[in-house]
């Protein structure tokens, strides 16, 4: 597993306590994992997707994503209806394991408040949280 | 150090039956047709089946092949922990073979069936015995459908009071299967923390047990190997909410003769015949996991129930409360059949020492091993100890690597990364059936194992190197499952 | 006692060790008022021959073919089992090893499994099949669950034409969850009456089972049709596999789900257990099924081997929210499956089966030529009911003296059929025992 300094950890995005990050995109936002969240895991074998057009509060439960032997939960850093999935991981989970905040993102939301991004965390509220965990 | 039995042994390789065969060939000896052709309508027939066409030999050599790459109870030790993995006594085999039981058809008039009846009514009273409980039934296939009933019964029993309760206490030392189990029954999992000893407090249960909490679910010993020590005061504030008490008998073999959990405060239990009493694993299965329960709970038993009426036995359906039924039949008789001859062999006093023994086992091994694993509670354990990985994780040396090691030293690795509350658990249950010489080559192959995973852990890193095949590529399975050929 | 090795001083040197002074003291951590006081009150423990005796005196009582000549079927099947079949399953190294979590050292289970699986699949036209249940009851509430679970609706509609049983224990896992059961009535054919469905709101699946109970072929094909236009699953379920060497299986007729009993496939009837619950399903919704799955794949070498795989769905990683609380993988009976598959073989498995049904319309014809009705006029495999005059059972009481069997009386599961009888004639009943039956009802 990877150490504190060895951890992609990129500005751009805003993280949540539950380690998915979200990136604002013109008027949609993007999730995925965290490279923390996806070295806990793991090798991904198995993402588990919301329908398009679904729409969830900030926290609630939308998808799973599965490692030979452990299941976590995902959960929405905000609030939205869901615009699109990542099919391409369908096909080849491990873009999670390799490009966790590119080719690797889970879904794609159209927020239902955009001021909620804001309620996330930086990049270095999010390193501090993490060196409270290791 | 006195060899290990692990060395490469002579290993064929075997395809795939469908890769074997010709078309025309044959392994079976079809029965003479003394009746003439009737063919059925053809809009209900197919004309072929895609089986392989094998001969007697192609089989018999085919699975003699593959019985070579495992490993079993008589290949060698299987210390995993939770599962019991004793001895299995031939005789017992023969028993469950004889023409009687195997070809008796389940249906036919009681009069007809009265030793199978009788069996399974004896059966049930020397479990009673065993557990201090008040009746039995012997209908669940397995451990699992034994809880699944347990958590019926108290369904059953709190809706007779008119009763619905939502939420059951499950410890995290209990066994893996009870939440899903609960769930199943509908009832939402109360997860309860042990405490710094590794056992159940009873303030912890106090703070949780309320009216909405139909009971608990307790494993004892627990899966870390400790005897629950304050059951008897827990059941008091469960039984005082109107909950009642539940006793996975996974570990049974560390207290036949010792403790009967029906004295202690369970009102429900069930067994695992094929732990606690000896009948095969048999890969994974079949095996039997009757519930045994006290007086106030018999009502609900599955039904049909053997009944004794004057000199015979019968089934009996007459049991308005019953939860129903579990099986297609009465459960797995053919184990049943097993699991009594054992008691039947044993008896009282051996029973007992098969516990002190299982127990003496574990504690030897946690005396001789400590030190060299950390061990996650240094207290005596009952028939089965808990270490974790915490010594070699500085050489970057995990629980999976040394168990993968002990395979070249041939023995079956310990249970690993549970119990869960352990990181990087190794929990090993030896069993009475070990005897010390076996027990002193398994310490020394951990020690020795040990060693290399500071000295060359590489060797751990690439175990095993002598079984049939390297380490699995798990992720790749269940990325692309392949799950038919 | 000769399955603990232990030598006296062995017990003392470990004792030794572990700082105790006798076995007891290993207790110490059990509180005083929790330990026995006394001894069990168990027999005595006997020596093996003793056992022997014990157990021949239990099993002589007991009515087994071959000794009995019993038309009886109804879920648990009379066929012959090849030697060389119980010869191998008796293999210690098959026997004594549990669940194969540690793949390097079980390949021969695993391998074994994953063959399994293919044939179980294969034999009933689906794309997956797990390494087996407890049996074909138990099968089916999991395979009723599994579809509420894909289609997040609420009831299921099943067939009176299921076995009695399987359709209690499903109302048993049934209970306490809410969901609604629903059973369909019989046409006057002997075959499922599907129009209540269309009245059935939130429709999670439709189960038949066929063969049915009474013995006749339902037709799948129709029953999927109509699940599928309520938007519910089809799940197919059986007691008689081998049936499907002759007949359409339920994957070709469109089950979502086919779900049954496998005892006939090699592995004694015993009573009633242990028997091999059989499941298979479409691909699609592997993720959603119950029990443990075998897959192909690679070692580090690059070489074949078998690992248990989609383990994320099971009971001791997804704990409450798991797909069913399951363990067993009834590995030695799909062991015995497979092994009576293989060495049946994909000629010989339709062979077997035509011989069973031709043997099965003999009685059948034999009967009606005497007089007595054949209850359902619609096609059957070996098992059909037959209509015996009132005050029948005097003669079936009779010709248990006679240790022949002369079926199963329905009326206990059906009141309606008083006087009804199911009758099974499989590989193993001579046209000599078929026409002695005839005889001694018709006398």
């Amino acid at each position: 597993m990877k150490e504190i300094g060895e951890l992609q950890l990129p500005d751009d995005v805003r993280y949540a306590e539950d380690h998915e990050w979200a990136r604002s995109e013109g008027e949609n936002t993007r999730i995925g994992i965290s490279d923390y969240a996806q070295d806990q895991l793991g090798d991904i074998v198995y993402v588990e997707f919301p329908q398009v057009g679904d729409t969830f509060n900030k926290g609630e439960e939308f998808g799973t994503v599965e490692s030979v032997k452990a299941v976590a939960e995902l959960y929405m850093p905000i609030g939205g209806e869901i615009l699109a999935v990542n099919t391409a991981l369908e096909e080849s989970p491990e873009l999670v394991n390799k490009s966790p905040y590119g080719d690797g993102w889970l879904i794609e939301v159209k927020p239902a408040d955009s001021a909620e991004l804001d309620t996330l965390m930086t990049r270095d509220v999010y390193l501090e949280t993490l060196k409270g965990i290791k | 150090m006195k060899e290990a039995p692990g060395i490469t042994g002579l290993i064929l390789n075997e395809p795939l039956l469908w890769e074997k065969g010709k078309k025309g060939r044959r392994g079976f000896s079809l029965p003479r047709r003394d009746v003439d052709f009737c063919p059925l309508d053809e809009n209900l027939t197919s004309k072929t089946l895609d089986f392989p066409d094998l001969s007697e030999v192609d089989v018999i050599r085919h699975y003699t092949r593959l019985s070579q790459w495992n490993f079993g109870v008589d290949t060698g030790m299987y210390p995993l922990g939770s599962c019991t993995m004793k001895y299995n006594p031939k005789i017992n085999e023969k028993q469950a073979r004889l023409q009687g039981f195997a070809g008796a058809h389940p249906l036919l008039p009681h009069t007809l069936s009265q030793g199978a009846l009788k069996l399974m009514f004896e059966l049930e009273r020397l479990l009673a015995e065993i557990t201090g409980m008040d009746a039995v039934s012997l209908q669940p296939a397995a451990g699992a459908q034994g809880e699944l009933t347990g958590m019926l019964l108290i369904h059953a029993f709190h809706k007779s009071k008119g009763i619905r309760r939502s939420k059951i206490i499950i410890p995290d030392t209990a066994h893996g299967t009870n939440p899903s189990s609960a769930a199943l029954c509908g009832y939402r999992p109360v997860h309860v923390k042990s405490n710094e000893q590794g056992v159940l407090s009873v303030e912890a249960i106090a703070e949780v047990m309320n009216e909405d909490t139909a009971g608990i679910m307790v494993t004892n010993p627990n899966t870390l190997g400790l005897f629950e020590k304050n059951l008897k005061e827990i059941a008091e504030i469960v039984h005082s909410k109107g909950g009642l008490v539940y006793g996975d008998g996974a570990n049974m073999n560390a207290i036949m003769g010792m403790v009967q959990m029906g004295q202690i405060g369970a009102d429900i239990m069930h067994l695992n015949l094929h732990k606690t009493f000896s009948t095969p694993h048999g890969g994974g299965g079949p095996g039997s996991g009757p519930v045994c329960v006290k007086k106030h709970l018999e009502p609900f038993l599955p039904v049909p129930r053997v009944a004794q009426e004057s000199d015979r036995y019968v089934l009996s359906e007459d049991f308005p409360e019953s939860i129903g039924r579990l099986h297609a039949f009465f459960g797995n008789f053919g184990v049943m059949v097993k699991a009594y001859s054992y008691i039947q062999s044993m008896g009282p006093d051996n029973l007992k020492k098969a516990s002190q023994l299982a127990v003496l086992n574990a504690n030897y091994i946690q005396e001789m091993l400590k030190g060299t694993l950390h061990l996650a509670y240094d207290r005596p354990c009952m028939h089965e100890c808990v270490f974790s990985d915490k010594l070699q994780q500085p050489h970057k040396v995990m629980t999976l690597d040394m168990a993968k090691r002990l395979m070249d030293y041939g023995f079956h690795p310990p249970t690993v990364y549970f119990p869960l509350i352990v990181n990087g658990a190794i929990m090993i249950e030896p069993t009475e059936t070990e005897s010390k010489e076996d027990l002193d080559l398994f310490i020394e192959a951990c020690k020795a194992i040990s060693n290399e995973a500071q000295q060359t852990p590489q060797l751990l890193l690439e175990a095993p190197q002598k079984c049939k095949v390297r380490r699995m590529d798990e992720t790749a399975a269940a990325r692309r499952p392949c799950l038919a050929g | 006692m000769r399955y603990l090795p232990h030598t006296d001083e062995e017990i003392a040197s470990m004792l030794q060790a572990v700082g105790k002074n006798s076995l007891d003291e290993l207790f110490s951590t059990i509180p005083e008022d929790c330990r026995c006081t006394g001894i069990l009150d168990l027999p005595e423990p006997l020596t093996e021959w003793e056992l022997n005796d014990l157990m021949d005196a239990l099993s002589s009582t007991m009515a087994a073919s071959p000794e009995y000549t019993a038309f009886i079927g109804a879920g648990s099947y009379d066929h012959y089992i090849p030697e060389s079949v119980s010869y191998l399953l008796t293999r210690s190294e098959f026997v004594t090893s549990y669940t194969p979590y540690q793949a390097e050292m079980s390949q021969g289970t695993l391998q074994a499994i994953y063959e399994y699986q293919t044939l179980a699949a294969r034999l009933l036209g689906m794309e997956v099949a797990n390494a087996s249940m407890y049996d074909g009851a138990s099968a089916l509430a999991e395979a009723l669950l599994m579809a509420i679970r894909i289609t997040r609706k609420s009831a299921v509609a099943i067939s009176s034409l299921v076995h009695p049983h399987y359709r209690r224990v499903v109302q048993t896992y049934f209970e306490p969850t809410g969901y609604q059961v629903v059973e369909l009535p019989r046409l006057e054919n002997g075959r499922t009456d599907l129009s209540p469905i269309h009245g059935i709101n939130n429709l999670a699946a439709v189960a038949v089972q066929s063969p049915n109970f009474l013995g006749c072929i339902e037709n799948l094909h129709l029953i999927g049709e109509n699940a599928h236009d309520k938007g519910a699953l089809f799940v197919s379920c059986f007691t008689e596999p081998l049936a499907y060497g002759l007949i359409k299986n339920p994957g070709s007729q469109g089950a979502d789900i086919a779900c049954g009993e496998g005892q006939s496939l090699g592995i004694p009837q015993s009573f009633g257990g242990p028997g091999l619950g059989m499941f298979a399903s479409k691909m699609e919704h592997v993720r959603s099924m119950p029990g443990r799955l075998v897959g192909q794949t690679k070692d580090l070498e690059g070489k074949r081997g078998f690992v248990l795989t989609l383990a994320t769905r099971e009971q001791h990683i997804r704990r409450e929210k798991a797909t069913s609380n399951i363990c067993t993988n009834n590995s030695l009976c799909a062991l015995a499956a497979a092994m009576y598959m293989a060495s049946v073989g994909g000629t010989g498995m339709c062979e077997l089966a035509s011989l069973n049904h031709d043997k099965s319309e003999y009685l059948k014809q034999e009967l009606q030529k005497t007089g007595f009705k054949i209850g359902f006029n619609t096609p059957t495999f070996n098992e059909f009911v037959v209509e015996f005059p009132k005050g029948f059972d005097v003669t079936y009481q009779r010709l248990l003296e006679k240790k022949i069997v002369a079926g199963l009386s329905l009326a206990p599961f059906y009141p309606d059929l008083a006087n009804h009888y199911l009758l099974c004639v499989t590989e193993t009943r001579s046209k000599e025992d078929m026409d002695a039956l005839v005889r001694e009802v018709t006398s």
